[in-house]
This record gives C-alpha cells, structure tokens and sequence, in this order.
C-alpha cells in the first residue's frame, strides 16, 4: 500500500513534468511512512453537529468491506484464500457495500458539500454496477463456476487438476478441435480462450475505474469542485483509513481483473514442444517455487494494471455525472449484453 | 455515423494516453540532470528546481545581505542618517589622532566602537551604500540568511572589546580635558 501510494505520486509527477516525492529517504522512498505517521499524530475532528457514531462508522465500514473482499482471492496455486463456491458472488457484494459506506460517510458529515459528493457517488455506482456483473457474467458463462479459484485453475496447463469435476477443456480461441490444454501459458488465459471477453474486458476495466472512484470516474470526491467531497470533513487516521481502502479498491479491481480475464496466477509461457516453459515457470501446486511463481506472476500483471489505471487517472479529465450515466447505460449495458449473448452462443456451439 | 465519430473518440483518447506516456518516458530518461542553469533553458525534463540542492544563480549586483569591511569605516555616520528605516546603529569614539588609513586612502579619526545593522528592519534600499564615502558598505548576493530568533538578524559588525572601547574613551575623555586646559 505504501509502495502504491508511492509509485503513483512518482508516476503523476513525472507525466506531469515534475519531480514529485524527493527529500524523505532515498528519491522521496520514506516520505508514505512520514505521512503515516503524521496522519497517526493528527487530531482527529469530529463536527459537533455530526452524527457521531455514524461519523465513526463511515470509515470504518469502507475498510471492512473493502479488505474483506480480499478474502476470496486466490494469491497461489496453494494459497487459495476462502474456497468458497460463491467467491466471486461475495467479492461483488463486498464492493457493492462500500458505496454505502461512502453514503454514510456523506450523510453524517453534515456538511452540503459532503452530502453532495456522497448522492453522486451513489449516483456512479447505479450507473456502473450493471456493465460490471455483466462484464463478470461473461466470464462466469465461460468458466461455468463461481469459485475464483476454479476460474485461476481453468486458466492453466491441466496438470493443476485439483477440481477434477469442474474443469473445461481450453480450446484456443474458443475453436473446438484447437485443444490447448497441454500447452498452457497465455493460450489458456480466458481472453484467449473466448476472444470476445476483450470486450468484456474494456467494459471490466471501465466499471473498475468506477468503483475505485478514479478519474474519469472521479465524482464523489471530485478533488476540484467538492473540495475532496464525502471525505471532506475526515481527518487524520480516519481519511487514512478511506485512502487505505480506495487503494485496495483499486488493487483488489485488477487483481479480480487478472483472475477473471488474465490467467490468475497462471504464467504467461506456453508448453513448445519439449521446451516445457509453462511447467518451469509455474511450478507444481504446494510446492515452494511453484508458490513464489505463481504469487510472482499474479501480482506482476495485477500491478500493471494498477500502472494503467494510474496512466489512465493522470490523463483524462472527469466526466460529469449526467456523462457517466449516458455512458455507462446507453453504452456499456447494450455491450455488454450483446458482448453476453455471444459469448453464450459460442458457448453453445462447443458443446 | 455515431461508430466513426466513437472510433475518432477512441483514437483520440488513445492519441491523449501516448501523449502522457511520452512525457513520462522523457522524465524517466532525464531524471537526475543537475539544473542550475536559466530557469526556462533547463536540461532535464522536470520543471522542479530542487530547492537547497540546486539554486539559480544570483546577480553579483543583487541587493541582499548587507556587509560593511569594518577596517575600511571611516565611521561618517552618512548611512545611518540617510537609512529610511533607521536600520543602522552606530556608537563612535573619536580618537585625537589618525588611527589608520583606508584602502583608498581616507584618514580614520574615529573608532567604531558599535556597528550593528538590523536585517530584519532593512528594506534593501541600497541608499547606504550609494552615499558610502569608502564603499566599505556593500550588498553581498546572500538571500538565504533565516534565522531562528529575529534577534539574530541584527548583525554587529564593529570588531573592539570592552577593554578596548574603554581604553579608547579614555584616551579621548584625557584629549579633551587636556585641550580644555590648554584652552584655559
């Protein structure tokens, strides 16, 4: 988390032709620690004609929600994190409850602007939650199951046949005949297998810029016009605690991204032939390297794509809340269920 | 007609995102080039200018800090009377005789027995130094002179001790009683 917040300001600073971060520590490592601690040693102000315990509550709640939904993540082919059979189900939820908290967070600030922030954030998440299950939905139409540790095994060589009952064939590019099960590597990713979840994906990847409320998706704390908007009235460890959990909001979208669109903890080498690259670089599942690989290759691809969604934070401007509604219902929806339909059909051509 | 106008959206956003990417690289490249050059002819690509570590340079004639070579005072008083903010503070012991010559060759008759200057009242006029007879009083490019008590910014420049102040009144005090009873 520190690193993220780091590597952003880092980043931020260098597309805009400055400097950013370079006193504290080496090149401005240590200043994140400097401003945790600060934060830490803050005085917390609570309004006196705020609704306390919702006050309190608010953050508290974000975080929860947020890190909670991190249960459900497969890290490794060992570390499967809660195999529940309802995982991804419950890692949507657990998002979708956050925005309540940014509600509360609004609402018991007593302050206009505060307010405001909150209804529109409530507003984004009406308009994007749909293009999101639907994007997901695609992908569960694929993988035919719920668990996001069976999708992560899916998208891999079929040595890792822990879930011997629920695993598909991988056709490459959803051809039936081209059996790539062997082979492995990026072949086998769920984009690769179902070419039309590119789609799906950019519509994925909109929504999660979305919830983790990032420009262009920026209304609820609109930084400019809200004045930091349904965060407004936290200080010290409590907007902290929020920053905290839009980071993970942001970590959690790609790595949920990589799990459902981009092979998981699957590496990117395929099987040629004798040159058995996918079994070298995944390793066997419980193993020691086969743990290091598969954390190693999950987390590198999650983080580039939390590198895009910051190259993408730091060159659009926000779109206003009537713009966010036509494009995320007028546009996204119909793509999405066209994107759904064909992804069905497909499907059913296979089998 | 609204699928050509969303593909030149597209390519626009995409041509936004190459533009930004560019900038980024161009940062990355030319990240550690000193710049302590003229501000807008900088050789790296950052438009930071890294305070305590890099400076822009300072025009010799700048008017910042004051310095007065003490040796060269005549001790006229002319730059505390012209001051417009009674900055300069001056206590002068006469001496009955030539104590030294200036480097540009002036007699000094009188001793600088306290020369202070208070930076924190000067405005930086540069009137005290025009009417300098010895040009000992000169404006140094020093603009970074922050101290911790405003105290300290009332800068003594008089080089005598106590001792010696004392010793130099009383010379004086013995001249004019002396000249008092030639006088008589």
């Amino acid at each position: 988390m520190l690193v993220a917040i780091y590597v952003e300001r880092k980043l931020a600073a260098f597309i805009q032709d400055r400097l950013g971060p370079m006193e504290v520590g080496y090149k401005g490592t240590l200043q994140t620690l400097a401003d945790l601690i600060k934060l830490l040693k803050k005085e917390v102000i609570i309004p006196q004609a705020a609704n306390k315990p919702l006050f309190v509550l608010a953050p508290i709640w974000m975080l929860v929600t947020v890190v909670t939904a991190f249960i459900v993540l497969p890290v490794s082919n060992a570390w499967l994190g809660t195999p529940t059979s309802i995982g991804l189900l419950f890692l949507l939820a657990m998002l979708s409850l956050k925005t309540i908290g940014i509600l509360v967070a609004g609402w018991a600030s007593n302050n206009k602007f505060a307010r405001l922030g909150a209804i529109r954030a409530m507003t984004q998440f009406l308009a994007y939650e749909i293009p999101l299950g639907l994007s997901v939905l695609c992908v569960i139409v694929v993988c035919r199951n719920l668990d996001l540790s069976v999708i992560s095994f899916q998208q891999g060589l079929d040595v890792y046949n822990m879930y011997q009952d629920s695993i598909q064939t991988a056709y490459f590019l959803g051809i039936k005949g081209l059996d790539i099960s062997h082979m492995g590597g990026f072949l086998t990713w769920n984009l690769f297998r179902m070419p039309i979840l590119i789609i799906a994906y950019s519509i994925f990847f909109l929504t999660s810029l979305a919830v983790s409320n990032k420009i262009p998706f920026d209304l609820a704390e609109s930084e400019s016009e809200l004045i930091t908007g349904y965060h407004t009235e936290y200080s010290g460890i409590y907007w902290a605690w929020i920053m905290v959990s839009e980071y993970s909001a942001l970590f959690l979208m790609s790595i949920f991204g990589v799990i459902l669109f981009w092979g998981g903890w699957n590496t990117p080498l395929p099987n040629i032939g004798p040159l058995k690259l996918a079994l070298y670089t995944n390793g066997y599942p419980t193993t020691w390297l086969g743990n290091i690989w598969a954390f190693f290759w999950l987390f590198t691809k999650a983080l580039i794509f939390v590198l895009i969604q910051l190259w993408v934070k730091w060159t659009f401007p926000r779109l206003r809340t009537d713009q966010l509604i036509r494009l995320c219902w007028l546009y996204l929806i119909p793509l999405g269920l066209s994107c759904l339909l064909a992804t069905l059909w497909w499907q059913l051509l296979i089998l | 007609m609204q699928l050509r106008i969303l593909l030149h959206a597209i390519l626009r956003l995409g041509k936004a995102l190459r533009l930004t990417c560019q900038h980024f690289a161009k940062s990355i490249k030319a990240r550690s080039k000193a710049n302590n050059s003229i501000y807008l002819q900088q050789e790296g690509n950052s438009i930071t200018l890294q305070y305590p570590h890099e400076k822009l340079p300072v025009p010799s004639r700048g008017r910042y800090k004051l310095h007065n070579a003490i040796d060269d005072c005549i001790v006229c008083d002319k730059c505390a009377k012209i001051c417009p903010v009674d900055c300069i503070e001056i206590e002068a012991v006469p001496a009955p005789d030539v104590i030294g010559v200036t480097s540009n060759g002036m007699k000094k008759r009188i001793h600088a027995a306290r020369f202070d200057i208070d930076m924190a009242k000067c405005c930086f006029c540069g009137l005290c130094t025009t009417v300098c007879p010895t040009a000992c009083l000169t404006m140094t490019p020093t603009y970074d002179f922050s101290v911790f008590d405003v105290l300290e910014h009332k800068v003594p420049f008089a080089s005598m001790s106590e001792a010696e102040i004392g010793e130099k009144k009383q010379i004086w005090d013995r001249h004019i009683t002396d000249k008092g009873i030639l006088a008589k």
